[in-house]
Protein backbone atom coordinates (compact mmCIF):
# COMPACT_ATOMS: atom_id res chain seq x y z
CA UNK A 1 0.00 0.00 0.00
CA UNK A 2 2.95 2.54 0.98
CA UNK A 3 4.56 1.55 -2.32
CA UNK A 4 1.33 2.30 -4.46
CA UNK A 5 1.03 5.79 -2.34
CA UNK A 6 4.43 6.73 -3.24
CA UNK A 7 4.08 6.05 -6.81
CA UNK A 8 0.64 7.72 -6.87
CA UNK A 9 1.94 10.94 -5.09
CA UNK A 10 5.03 11.40 -7.53
CA UNK A 11 2.98 10.73 -10.51
CA UNK A 12 0.64 13.30 -9.34
CA UNK A 13 3.11 16.29 -8.39
CA UNK A 14 4.91 15.54 -12.06
CA UNK A 15 1.07 16.48 -13.39
CA UNK A 16 1.29 19.41 -11.62
CA UNK A 17 5.34 19.93 -12.38
CA UNK A 18 4.51 20.92 -16.41
CA UNK A 19 1.52 23.22 -17.67
CA UNK A 20 -0.58 19.69 -18.41
CA UNK A 21 -2.32 19.70 -15.38
CA UNK A 22 -3.42 23.40 -15.70
CA UNK A 23 -4.24 22.93 -19.35
CA UNK A 24 -6.14 19.82 -19.31
CA UNK A 25 -8.15 21.39 -15.64
CA UNK A 26 -8.74 24.62 -17.59
CA UNK A 27 -10.06 23.21 -20.74
CA UNK A 28 -12.08 20.64 -19.21
CA UNK A 29 -13.77 23.16 -16.97
CA UNK A 30 -15.00 25.55 -20.25
CA UNK A 31 -16.01 22.43 -22.47
CA UNK A 32 -18.32 21.06 -19.64
CA UNK A 33 -19.42 24.45 -19.56
CA UNK A 34 -19.90 25.44 -22.77
CA UNK A 35 -21.73 22.08 -23.29
CA UNK A 36 -23.82 22.16 -20.81
CA UNK A 37 -24.98 25.86 -21.49
CA UNK A 38 -24.72 26.38 -25.69
CA UNK A 39 -25.34 22.68 -26.82
CA UNK A 40 -27.28 21.46 -24.07
CA UNK A 41 -29.43 24.40 -23.39
CA UNK A 42 -28.86 24.52 -19.74
CA UNK A 43 -31.07 27.90 -19.19
CA UNK A 44 -33.26 27.49 -22.50
CA UNK A 45 -34.88 23.99 -20.95
CA UNK A 46 -35.89 26.18 -17.32
CA UNK A 47 -35.27 22.97 -15.19
CA UNK A 48 -32.99 23.07 -12.01
CA UNK A 49 -30.83 19.97 -12.90
CA UNK A 50 -27.34 19.15 -14.30
CA UNK A 51 -28.52 16.62 -17.10
CA UNK A 52 -27.52 18.92 -20.05
CA UNK A 53 -23.96 19.54 -17.85
CA UNK A 54 -23.38 15.36 -17.29
CA UNK A 55 -25.04 14.16 -21.03
CA UNK A 56 -21.81 15.63 -22.74
CA UNK A 57 -19.52 13.88 -20.28
CA UNK A 58 -19.02 10.72 -22.04
CA UNK A 59 -18.07 12.93 -25.34
CA UNK A 60 -15.18 15.04 -23.69
CA UNK A 61 -13.78 12.18 -21.92
CA UNK A 62 -13.12 10.26 -25.19
CA UNK A 63 -11.06 12.84 -26.07
CA UNK A 64 -9.40 14.02 -22.75
CA UNK A 65 -9.08 10.89 -20.60
CA UNK A 66 -6.72 8.95 -24.04
CA UNK A 67 -4.57 12.76 -23.22
CA UNK A 68 -4.12 11.85 -19.79
CA UNK A 69 -3.77 8.38 -19.76
CA UNK A 70 -1.19 8.41 -23.02
CA UNK A 71 2.26 9.46 -21.14
CA UNK A 72 1.53 6.71 -18.16
CA UNK A 73 3.83 4.25 -19.69
CA UNK A 74 4.57 5.40 -22.72
CA UNK A 75 6.99 8.44 -21.55
CA UNK A 76 8.42 5.83 -19.03
CA UNK A 77 9.14 3.73 -21.73
CA UNK A 78 10.36 6.54 -24.23
CA UNK A 79 13.00 8.03 -21.51
CA UNK A 80 13.95 4.62 -19.73
CA UNK A 81 12.68 5.72 -16.82
CA UNK A 82 10.56 2.21 -16.30
CA UNK A 83 14.16 0.44 -16.18
CA UNK A 84 14.17 2.35 -13.04
CA UNK A 85 10.99 2.04 -11.63
CA UNK A 86 10.72 -1.44 -12.19
CA UNK A 87 14.05 -1.98 -10.47
CA UNK A 88 13.29 -0.37 -7.53
CA UNK A 89 11.67 -2.56 -4.78
CA UNK A 90 8.08 -2.62 -5.96
CA UNK A 91 6.05 -5.37 -7.59
CA UNK A 92 4.34 -4.59 -11.32
CA UNK A 93 0.79 -4.50 -9.83
CA UNK A 94 1.68 -1.75 -6.97
CA UNK A 95 3.41 0.76 -10.05
CA UNK A 96 0.27 -0.37 -12.17
CA UNK A 97 -2.09 0.79 -9.43
CA UNK A 98 -0.18 4.03 -8.37
CA UNK A 99 0.18 5.28 -11.81
CA UNK A 100 -3.54 4.71 -12.29
CA UNK A 101 -4.74 5.70 -8.90
CA UNK A 102 -2.89 9.20 -9.59
CA UNK A 103 -4.62 9.90 -12.87
CA UNK A 104 -7.64 8.68 -11.61
CA UNK A 105 -7.36 11.16 -8.84
CA UNK A 106 -6.17 13.77 -11.11
CA UNK A 107 -9.48 13.44 -13.25
CA UNK A 108 -10.95 13.45 -9.89
CA UNK A 109 -10.06 16.94 -9.06
CA UNK A 110 -11.11 18.02 -12.15
CA UNK A 111 -14.31 16.51 -12.19
CA UNK A 112 -14.90 18.15 -8.41
CA UNK A 113 -13.92 21.40 -9.35
CA UNK A 114 -17.13 21.81 -12.01
CA UNK A 115 -18.56 22.44 -8.24
CA UNK A 116 -20.26 25.87 -9.08
CA UNK A 117 -22.53 24.22 -11.53
CA UNK A 118 -23.80 22.18 -8.69
CA UNK A 119 -24.45 25.71 -6.89
CA UNK A 120 -25.72 27.61 -9.75
CA UNK A 121 -28.70 25.03 -9.87
CA UNK A 122 -29.19 25.00 -6.46
CA UNK A 123 -29.39 28.77 -6.27
CA UNK A 124 -31.67 28.77 -9.33
CA UNK A 125 -34.18 26.29 -8.02
CA UNK A 126 -34.27 22.93 -5.94
CA UNK A 127 -33.03 20.37 -7.92
CA UNK A 128 -32.63 16.73 -6.93
CA UNK A 129 -29.38 16.59 -5.53
CA UNK A 130 -29.43 12.90 -5.05
CA UNK A 131 -29.51 12.27 -8.58
CA UNK A 132 -26.80 15.03 -8.86
CA UNK A 133 -24.65 12.95 -6.40
CA UNK A 134 -25.20 9.87 -8.32
CA UNK A 135 -24.41 11.60 -11.70
CA UNK A 136 -21.24 12.30 -10.57
CA UNK A 137 -20.46 9.04 -9.12
CA UNK A 138 -21.21 7.45 -12.31
CA UNK A 139 -19.35 10.46 -14.49
CA UNK A 140 -16.30 9.54 -12.10
CA UNK A 141 -16.80 5.66 -12.78
CA UNK A 142 -16.51 6.00 -16.34
CA UNK A 143 -13.28 8.39 -16.08
CA UNK A 144 -11.66 5.25 -14.33
CA UNK A 145 -13.04 2.97 -16.55
CA UNK A 146 -11.44 5.04 -19.75
CA UNK A 147 -8.50 5.64 -17.72
CA UNK A 148 -7.73 2.25 -17.19
CA UNK A 149 -8.12 1.63 -20.78
CA UNK A 150 -5.50 4.22 -21.29
CA UNK A 151 -3.30 2.99 -19.26
CA UNK A 152 -3.18 -0.32 -20.51
CA UNK A 153 -2.75 0.85 -23.99
CA UNK A 154 -0.14 3.50 -23.18
CA UNK A 155 1.82 0.39 -21.79
CA UNK A 156 1.85 -0.97 -25.02
CA UNK A 157 3.80 1.87 -26.91
CA UNK A 158 6.70 3.64 -26.49
CA UNK A 159 4.75 6.50 -28.84
CA UNK A 160 2.36 8.68 -27.19
CA UNK A 161 0.26 9.92 -30.39
CA UNK A 162 0.29 5.91 -31.39
CA UNK A 163 -1.49 5.55 -27.35
CA UNK A 164 -3.51 8.47 -27.73
CA UNK A 165 -5.23 7.56 -31.13
CA UNK A 166 -5.87 3.71 -30.19
CA UNK A 167 -6.74 4.31 -26.26
CA UNK A 168 -9.19 7.30 -27.89
CA UNK A 169 -10.64 4.36 -30.61
CA UNK A 170 -11.09 1.81 -28.06
CA UNK A 171 -12.86 3.93 -25.84
CA UNK A 172 -14.86 5.23 -28.50
CA UNK A 173 -16.29 1.76 -29.75
CA UNK A 174 -16.76 1.19 -25.76
CA UNK A 175 -18.87 4.45 -25.70
CA UNK A 176 -21.29 3.66 -28.80
CA UNK A 177 -21.14 0.00 -28.42
CA UNK A 178 -25.14 0.06 -27.00
CA UNK A 179 -26.53 2.52 -30.01
CA UNK A 180 -28.63 1.28 -32.72
CA UNK A 181 -26.29 2.29 -35.46
CA UNK A 182 -23.62 0.17 -33.67
CA UNK A 183 -25.98 -3.03 -32.97
CA UNK A 184 -27.87 -2.45 -36.29
CA UNK A 185 -24.53 -3.38 -38.31
CA UNK A 186 -24.28 -7.09 -35.98
CA UNK A 187 -27.85 -7.19 -36.00
CA UNK A 188 -27.94 -8.77 -40.06
CA UNK A 189 -25.53 -11.36 -39.10
CA UNK A 190 -24.92 -11.82 -35.06
CA UNK A 191 -26.66 -14.01 -32.79
CA UNK A 192 -28.95 -12.15 -30.39
CA UNK A 193 -26.53 -13.32 -27.38
CA UNK A 194 -23.59 -11.43 -29.26
CA UNK A 195 -25.80 -8.44 -29.50
CA UNK A 196 -26.79 -8.44 -26.42
CA UNK A 197 -23.18 -8.49 -25.20
CA UNK A 198 -22.14 -5.90 -27.12
CA UNK A 199 -25.03 -3.70 -26.05
CA UNK A 200 -24.44 -4.21 -22.34
CA UNK A 201 -20.60 -3.25 -22.88
CA UNK A 202 -22.03 0.20 -24.01
CA UNK A 203 -20.18 2.76 -21.34
CA UNK A 204 -23.34 5.29 -22.47
CA UNK A 205 -26.23 3.15 -21.76
CA UNK A 206 -24.89 2.03 -18.06
CA UNK A 207 -23.48 5.95 -17.83
CA UNK A 208 -26.65 7.32 -18.87
CA UNK A 209 -28.79 4.63 -16.38
CA UNK A 210 -27.02 6.66 -13.54
CA UNK A 211 -27.41 9.78 -14.11
CA UNK A 212 -30.99 9.37 -13.80
CA UNK A 213 -30.41 9.16 -10.59
CA UNK A 214 -30.52 5.23 -9.77
CA UNK A 215 -27.08 3.23 -8.83
CA UNK A 216 -27.89 0.00 -9.87
CA UNK A 217 -25.65 -2.64 -8.72
CA UNK A 218 -24.75 -4.23 -12.48
CA UNK A 219 -23.92 -0.41 -13.52
CA UNK A 220 -21.24 -0.43 -9.98
CA UNK A 221 -20.11 -3.82 -11.71
CA UNK A 222 -20.12 -3.05 -14.86
CA UNK A 223 -17.37 -0.02 -14.19
CA UNK A 224 -15.83 -1.78 -11.73
CA UNK A 225 -15.01 -5.20 -13.73
CA UNK A 226 -14.23 -2.73 -17.02
CA UNK A 227 -11.31 -1.44 -14.44
CA UNK A 228 -10.13 -4.44 -13.01
CA UNK A 229 -9.91 -5.81 -16.63
CA UNK A 230 -7.99 -3.28 -18.45
CA UNK A 231 -5.88 -2.90 -15.02
CA UNK A 232 -4.78 -6.66 -15.01
CA UNK A 233 -4.22 -6.45 -19.04
CA UNK A 234 -1.68 -3.44 -17.87
CA UNK A 235 0.32 -5.66 -15.34
CA UNK A 236 0.47 -7.98 -18.01
CA UNK A 237 1.35 -5.67 -20.97
CA UNK A 238 3.87 -3.86 -18.51
CA UNK A 239 5.74 -7.58 -17.46
CA UNK A 240 5.93 -8.45 -21.09
CA UNK A 241 6.84 -5.07 -22.77
CA UNK A 242 8.56 -3.32 -20.32
CA UNK A 243 12.08 -4.17 -21.86
CA UNK A 244 11.48 -3.58 -25.75
CA UNK B 1 35.11 -13.43 0.68
CA UNK B 2 31.33 -13.88 0.82
CA UNK B 3 29.08 -14.58 -2.91
CA UNK B 4 26.53 -11.78 -3.57
CA UNK B 5 25.82 -12.42 -7.11
CA UNK B 6 25.57 -15.65 -8.04
CA UNK B 7 24.86 -16.36 -11.98
CA UNK B 8 24.18 -20.44 -13.48
CA UNK B 9 24.04 -20.73 -16.99
CA UNK B 10 21.98 -17.57 -17.02
CA UNK B 11 20.72 -17.10 -20.86
CA UNK B 12 18.30 -15.54 -22.47
CA UNK B 13 16.95 -15.23 -26.06
CA UNK B 14 14.84 -12.89 -28.25
CA UNK B 15 13.51 -14.36 -30.66
CA UNK B 16 16.43 -16.31 -32.60
CA UNK B 17 19.14 -13.77 -31.40
CA UNK B 18 20.73 -14.96 -28.29
CA UNK B 19 21.90 -12.06 -26.05
CA UNK B 20 23.43 -14.04 -23.39
CA UNK B 21 24.48 -17.41 -23.75
CA UNK B 22 25.04 -19.86 -21.16
CA UNK B 23 26.56 -17.09 -18.49
CA UNK B 24 27.48 -18.16 -15.01
CA UNK B 25 30.15 -16.43 -12.68
CA UNK B 26 29.73 -15.04 -9.05
CA UNK B 27 31.02 -11.72 -7.75
CA UNK B 28 32.05 -11.61 -3.87
CA UNK B 29 32.70 -8.16 -1.64
CA UNK B 30 35.15 -6.12 -2.18
CA UNK B 31 35.15 -6.84 -5.72
CA UNK B 32 34.89 -4.38 -8.52
CA UNK B 33 33.86 -6.54 -11.40
CA UNK B 34 34.24 -4.98 -14.92
CA UNK B 35 32.35 -5.79 -17.72
CA UNK B 36 33.87 -5.78 -20.84
CA UNK B 37 32.69 -6.06 -24.18
CA UNK B 38 31.43 -4.68 -27.53
CA UNK B 39 28.53 -2.99 -28.24
CA UNK B 40 25.67 -5.51 -28.17
CA UNK B 41 27.89 -7.92 -26.60
CA UNK B 42 24.91 -8.74 -23.93
CA UNK B 43 26.42 -6.58 -21.24
CA UNK B 44 23.46 -4.83 -20.54
CA UNK B 45 21.42 -7.97 -21.10
CA UNK B 46 23.03 -9.42 -18.05
CA UNK B 47 23.01 -6.48 -15.99
CA UNK B 48 18.75 -6.19 -16.38
CA UNK B 49 18.26 -10.11 -15.36
CA UNK B 50 20.59 -9.29 -12.41
CA UNK B 51 18.57 -6.64 -11.51
CA UNK B 52 15.38 -7.86 -11.76
CA UNK B 53 14.01 -5.89 -14.74
CA UNK B 54 13.86 -9.00 -18.14
CA UNK B 55 13.20 -12.73 -16.50
CA UNK B 56 16.42 -15.38 -17.96
CA UNK B 57 14.72 -17.53 -20.64
CA UNK B 58 16.81 -20.21 -18.39
CA UNK B 59 19.36 -20.63 -16.12
CA UNK B 60 19.48 -18.79 -12.84
CA UNK B 61 20.79 -15.42 -11.39
CA UNK B 62 20.90 -15.29 -7.02
CA UNK B 63 21.47 -11.87 -5.65
CA UNK B 64 22.16 -12.32 -1.82
CA UNK B 65 20.52 -15.70 -1.59
CA UNK B 66 17.60 -14.78 -2.96
CA UNK B 67 16.19 -15.79 -6.47
CA UNK B 68 15.90 -13.27 -9.14
CA UNK B 69 12.67 -15.03 -9.95
CA UNK B 70 11.43 -16.11 -7.77
CA UNK B 71 12.22 -12.87 -4.97
CA UNK B 72 12.28 -10.03 -7.03
CA UNK B 73 11.35 -7.44 -4.69
CA UNK B 74 13.94 -9.15 -2.06
CA UNK B 75 16.60 -8.75 -4.89
CA UNK B 76 15.79 -5.30 -6.08
CA UNK B 77 15.81 -3.96 -2.31
CA UNK B 78 19.78 -4.95 -1.58
CA UNK B 79 20.53 -3.81 -5.63
CA UNK B 80 21.59 -0.14 -6.59
CA UNK B 81 20.95 0.12 -10.30
CA UNK B 82 22.30 2.72 -12.71
CA UNK B 83 20.67 1.45 -16.01
CA UNK B 84 22.43 2.80 -19.72
CA UNK B 85 22.24 6.19 -20.37
CA UNK B 86 20.87 7.37 -16.57
CA UNK B 87 17.55 7.89 -17.03
CA UNK B 88 15.54 9.89 -14.49
CA UNK B 89 12.14 11.90 -14.69
CA UNK B 90 13.24 15.04 -16.14
CA UNK B 91 10.50 17.55 -14.90
CA UNK B 92 11.40 16.40 -11.15
CA UNK B 93 14.15 18.25 -9.27
CA UNK B 94 17.40 16.41 -7.85
CA UNK B 95 15.53 17.47 -4.29
CA UNK B 96 12.38 15.33 -5.24
CA UNK B 97 13.71 12.75 -7.13
CA UNK B 98 15.94 11.26 -4.66
CA UNK B 99 13.08 12.25 -1.81
CA UNK B 100 11.03 9.42 -4.14
CA UNK B 101 13.52 7.35 -4.32
CA UNK B 102 13.97 7.31 -0.46
CA UNK B 103 10.43 7.09 -0.37
CA UNK B 104 10.25 4.06 -1.88
CA UNK B 105 13.22 2.81 -0.61
CA UNK B 106 11.55 2.89 2.92
CA UNK B 107 13.28 5.85 4.50
CA UNK B 108 11.07 8.44 6.21
CA UNK B 109 11.50 11.40 8.28
CA UNK B 110 14.95 12.72 8.84
CA UNK B 111 16.24 9.23 8.11
CA UNK B 112 15.05 10.16 4.43
CA UNK B 113 16.48 13.59 5.09
CA UNK B 114 19.75 12.59 6.10
CA UNK B 115 20.37 10.21 3.29
CA UNK B 116 19.50 12.39 0.37
CA UNK B 117 22.24 15.05 2.00
CA UNK B 118 25.05 12.54 2.12
CA UNK B 119 24.11 10.99 -1.36
CA UNK B 120 24.12 14.86 -2.94
CA UNK B 121 27.43 15.71 -1.05
CA UNK B 122 28.91 12.13 -1.78
CA UNK B 123 28.17 12.99 -5.22
CA UNK B 124 28.10 16.99 -5.41
CA UNK B 125 25.21 17.98 -6.58
CA UNK B 126 24.88 21.06 -4.25
CA UNK B 127 24.22 23.74 -5.99
CA UNK B 128 21.63 22.10 -8.58
CA UNK B 129 19.66 20.23 -5.93
CA UNK B 130 16.30 22.31 -7.33
CA UNK B 131 16.83 22.96 -10.38
CA UNK B 132 14.43 20.57 -12.82
CA UNK B 133 16.74 17.88 -13.80
CA UNK B 134 16.00 18.07 -17.84
CA UNK B 135 17.56 21.73 -17.37
CA UNK B 136 21.22 20.23 -15.81
CA UNK B 137 24.13 19.08 -17.87
CA UNK B 138 24.76 15.40 -18.66
CA UNK B 139 27.62 15.52 -16.09
CA UNK B 140 25.13 16.63 -13.12
CA UNK B 141 22.20 14.00 -14.70
CA UNK B 142 24.27 11.52 -14.41
CA UNK B 143 25.19 12.22 -10.51
CA UNK B 144 21.35 12.29 -9.89
CA UNK B 145 21.38 9.00 -11.57
CA UNK B 146 24.56 7.40 -9.01
CA UNK B 147 22.81 8.95 -5.92
CA UNK B 148 19.96 7.09 -7.07
CA UNK B 149 21.53 4.13 -6.91
CA UNK B 150 23.45 4.93 -3.74
CA UNK B 151 21.00 6.49 -1.48
CA UNK B 152 20.07 3.03 0.07
CA UNK B 153 23.72 2.36 0.65
CA UNK B 154 23.11 -1.23 -1.01
CA UNK B 155 25.40 -4.20 -0.80
CA UNK B 156 25.49 -4.22 -4.35
CA UNK B 157 25.98 -1.69 -7.56
CA UNK B 158 25.60 -2.45 -10.46
CA UNK B 159 26.58 0.38 -13.31
CA UNK B 160 25.78 0.49 -16.84
CA UNK B 161 28.43 2.58 -18.77
CA UNK B 162 28.90 4.80 -15.40
CA UNK B 163 31.18 7.09 -17.20
CA UNK B 164 29.74 7.24 -20.63
CA UNK B 165 29.61 10.64 -22.21
CA UNK B 166 31.35 12.30 -19.27
CA UNK B 167 34.30 14.53 -19.63
CA UNK B 168 37.79 13.46 -18.29
CA UNK B 169 37.25 15.43 -15.08
CA UNK B 170 33.65 14.01 -14.61
CA UNK B 171 35.28 10.11 -15.37
CA UNK B 172 37.90 10.87 -12.71
CA UNK B 173 35.43 11.98 -10.29
CA UNK B 174 33.08 8.70 -10.88
CA UNK B 175 36.17 6.48 -10.69
CA UNK B 176 37.53 7.83 -7.55
CA UNK B 177 33.81 7.24 -6.02
CA UNK B 178 33.89 3.59 -7.33
CA UNK B 179 36.99 3.23 -6.23
CA UNK B 180 35.99 4.67 -2.77
CA UNK B 181 33.06 2.22 -2.56
CA UNK B 182 34.67 -0.97 -3.37
CA UNK B 183 35.65 -1.99 0.26
CA UNK B 184 32.05 -2.58 1.34
CA UNK B 185 30.12 -3.81 -1.72
CA UNK B 186 30.08 -6.17 -4.47
CA UNK B 187 30.34 -3.86 -7.27
CA UNK B 188 29.53 -4.51 -11.08
CA UNK B 189 30.55 -1.83 -13.64
CA UNK B 190 30.24 -2.24 -17.77
CA UNK B 191 32.39 -0.45 -19.46
CA UNK B 192 33.89 -0.17 -23.93
CA UNK B 193 36.83 1.60 -22.03
CA UNK B 194 39.28 -0.14 -21.59
CA UNK B 195 41.53 2.29 -19.39
CA UNK B 196 38.73 2.57 -16.93
CA UNK B 197 39.22 -1.29 -16.10
CA UNK B 198 42.77 -1.19 -15.32
CA UNK B 199 41.92 2.01 -13.57
CA UNK B 200 38.71 0.84 -10.85
CA UNK B 201 38.10 -2.82 -11.46
CA UNK B 202 39.39 -5.57 -9.48
CA UNK B 203 38.40 -8.00 -11.95
CA UNK B 204 37.31 -7.94 -15.30
CA UNK B 205 34.93 -10.52 -17.58
CA UNK B 206 34.96 -10.33 -21.39
CA UNK B 207 31.62 -10.90 -23.14
CA UNK B 208 31.15 -11.27 -26.94
CA UNK B 209 28.24 -12.33 -28.99
CA UNK B 210 26.76 -13.21 -25.38
CA UNK B 211 29.61 -15.54 -24.14
CA UNK B 212 32.12 -15.21 -21.59
CA UNK B 213 35.06 -15.27 -23.30
CA UNK B 214 37.84 -14.49 -20.44
CA UNK B 215 37.77 -13.65 -16.75
CA UNK B 216 40.55 -12.34 -14.96
CA UNK B 217 42.28 -9.56 -13.05
CA UNK B 218 42.88 -6.81 -15.73
CA UNK B 219 46.86 -7.73 -15.14
CA UNK B 220 46.26 -11.21 -15.96
CA UNK B 221 44.33 -10.06 -19.36
CA UNK B 222 47.33 -7.96 -20.20
CA UNK B 223 49.36 -10.80 -20.19
CA UNK B 224 47.59 -12.02 -22.58
CA UNK B 225 49.01 -9.43 -24.93
CA UNK B 226 51.18 -10.87 -28.10
CA UNK B 227 54.02 -8.46 -27.05
CA UNK B 228 53.23 -8.78 -23.17
CA UNK B 229 57.07 -8.88 -21.40
CA UNK B 230 58.55 -8.12 -24.99
CA UNK B 231 61.60 -5.77 -25.05
CA UNK B 232 62.39 -3.33 -27.21
CA UNK B 233 65.96 -2.12 -28.13
CA UNK B 234 67.77 0.21 -29.86
CA UNK B 235 70.69 -0.07 -31.71
CA UNK B 236 72.88 1.87 -34.18
CA UNK B 237 71.92 0.00 -37.66
CA UNK B 238 75.99 -0.72 -37.79
CA UNK B 239 75.00 -3.30 -35.11
CA UNK B 240 71.85 -4.42 -36.04
CA UNK B 241 72.66 -7.45 -37.80
CA UNK B 242 74.49 -8.35 -35.14
CA UNK B 243 72.44 -7.89 -32.47
CA UNK B 244 69.70 -9.78 -34.12
CA UNK B 245 72.34 -12.65 -34.49
CA UNK B 246 73.36 -12.90 -30.75
CA UNK B 247 69.58 -12.36 -29.82
CA UNK B 248 68.19 -14.51 -31.51
CA UNK B 249 70.91 -17.44 -29.92
CA UNK B 250 69.24 -16.47 -26.45
CA UNK B 251 67.07 -19.70 -25.11
CA UNK B 252 64.55 -17.16 -23.47
CA UNK B 253 63.78 -15.26 -26.45
CA UNK B 254 61.37 -16.71 -28.78
CA UNK B 255 61.75 -14.31 -32.21
CA UNK B 256 63.14 -10.86 -32.79
CA UNK B 257 61.19 -9.02 -34.64
CA UNK B 258 62.75 -5.57 -36.79
CA UNK B 259 60.32 -2.56 -35.70
CA UNK B 260 62.27 0.60 -37.82
CA UNK B 261 64.77 2.19 -38.83
CA UNK B 262 65.39 5.79 -38.34
CA UNK B 263 68.18 8.35 -38.59
CA UNK B 264 70.80 5.46 -38.30
CA UNK B 265 69.47 3.84 -35.14
CA UNK B 266 67.26 0.34 -35.67
CA UNK B 267 64.78 -0.91 -32.95
CA UNK B 268 64.51 -4.47 -32.40
CA UNK B 269 61.79 -6.14 -30.53
CA UNK B 270 62.51 -8.99 -28.82
CA UNK B 271 59.48 -11.62 -27.86
CA UNK B 272 60.46 -13.69 -25.18
CA UNK B 273 59.37 -17.44 -24.45
CA UNK B 274 56.52 -18.18 -22.54
CA UNK B 275 56.45 -14.41 -21.75
CA UNK B 276 59.32 -14.56 -19.41
CA UNK B 277 61.02 -12.05 -18.65
CA UNK B 278 64.61 -11.20 -20.47
CA UNK B 279 65.71 -7.54 -20.27
CA UNK B 280 68.70 -9.08 -17.56
CA UNK B 281 69.76 -11.65 -20.12
CA UNK B 282 69.67 -9.02 -22.80
CA UNK B 283 71.59 -6.49 -20.58
CA UNK B 284 74.15 -9.41 -19.78
CA UNK B 285 74.26 -10.23 -23.12
CA UNK B 286 75.03 -6.67 -24.57
CA UNK B 287 77.94 -6.39 -22.11
CA UNK B 288 79.34 -9.93 -22.95
CA UNK B 289 79.17 -8.71 -26.91
CA UNK B 290 79.81 -5.19 -26.57
CA UNK B 291 76.65 -3.74 -28.32
CA UNK B 292 76.08 -0.69 -27.66
CA UNK B 293 72.49 -0.37 -26.34
CA UNK B 294 71.16 2.89 -26.67
CA UNK B 295 67.36 2.58 -25.60
CA UNK B 296 65.73 -0.55 -23.54
CA UNK B 297 62.29 -0.87 -22.56
CA UNK B 298 60.12 -3.65 -21.54
CA UNK B 299 56.34 -3.80 -22.90
CA UNK B 300 53.37 -4.54 -21.05
CA UNK B 301 50.81 -4.99 -23.95
CA UNK B 302 47.78 -3.16 -24.47
CA UNK B 303 44.57 -4.53 -22.97
CA UNK B 304 42.66 -3.56 -26.34
CA UNK B 305 44.95 -5.86 -28.09
CA UNK B 306 44.02 -8.51 -25.67
CA UNK B 307 40.29 -7.37 -26.27
CA UNK B 308 39.97 -6.89 -29.76
CA UNK B 309 41.82 -10.34 -30.03
CA UNK B 310 39.48 -12.29 -27.83
CA UNK B 311 36.04 -10.31 -29.06
CA UNK B 312 37.11 -11.03 -32.93
CA UNK B 313 38.52 -14.50 -32.05
CA UNK B 314 41.22 -13.12 -34.55
CA UNK B 315 44.99 -15.25 -33.92
CA UNK B 316 47.69 -13.17 -32.78
CA UNK B 317 47.68 -13.23 -29.29
CA UNK B 318 47.87 -16.00 -26.99
CA UNK B 319 44.52 -15.34 -25.51
CA UNK B 320 43.30 -18.48 -26.95
CA UNK B 321 45.79 -20.86 -25.14
CA UNK B 322 45.52 -19.24 -21.95
CA UNK B 323 42.27 -19.61 -21.75
CA UNK B 324 41.01 -22.48 -19.75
Amino acid sequence: MRNIAVIAKREIASYFATPLAYIFIVIFLALTGAFAFYVGGFFIREQADLEPFFVYHPWLYLMLIPAVAMRLWAEERKTGTIEVLMTLPVTTTEAVLGKYLAAWGFSGIALALTFPMWITVNVLGSPDNGVITASYIGSFLMAGAFLAIGSCISSLTKNQVIAFIVAATVCFLFTLSGLELVLNFFRAWAPELLIRTIASMSFLTHFTAVTKGVIEFRDLIFFASLIVFWLFANVVAVDFRKAA
Amino acid sequence: MPEMIVLKDLTKRFGPLVAVDNVSLTVGIGEVLGFLGPNGAGKSTTMRMITGFIEPTSGTAEVCGHDVVRDPVAVKRRIGYLPEGAPTYGDMTPESYLGFIAEIRGFDGADKRRRINEVAAKVELGEVMCQPIETLSKGFKRRVGLAQAMIHDPDILIMDEPTDGLDPNQKHQVRSLIREMAVNKAIVVSTHILEEVEAVCSRAVIIARGRLLADGTPEELVARASNHNAVVIAVDAAHAETARRHLESLSSVKAVDSIGLSDGVARLRVMPRNAGLIAADIGELARAKNIPVREMFVERGALDEVFRAITTGSPGSRAGAADA
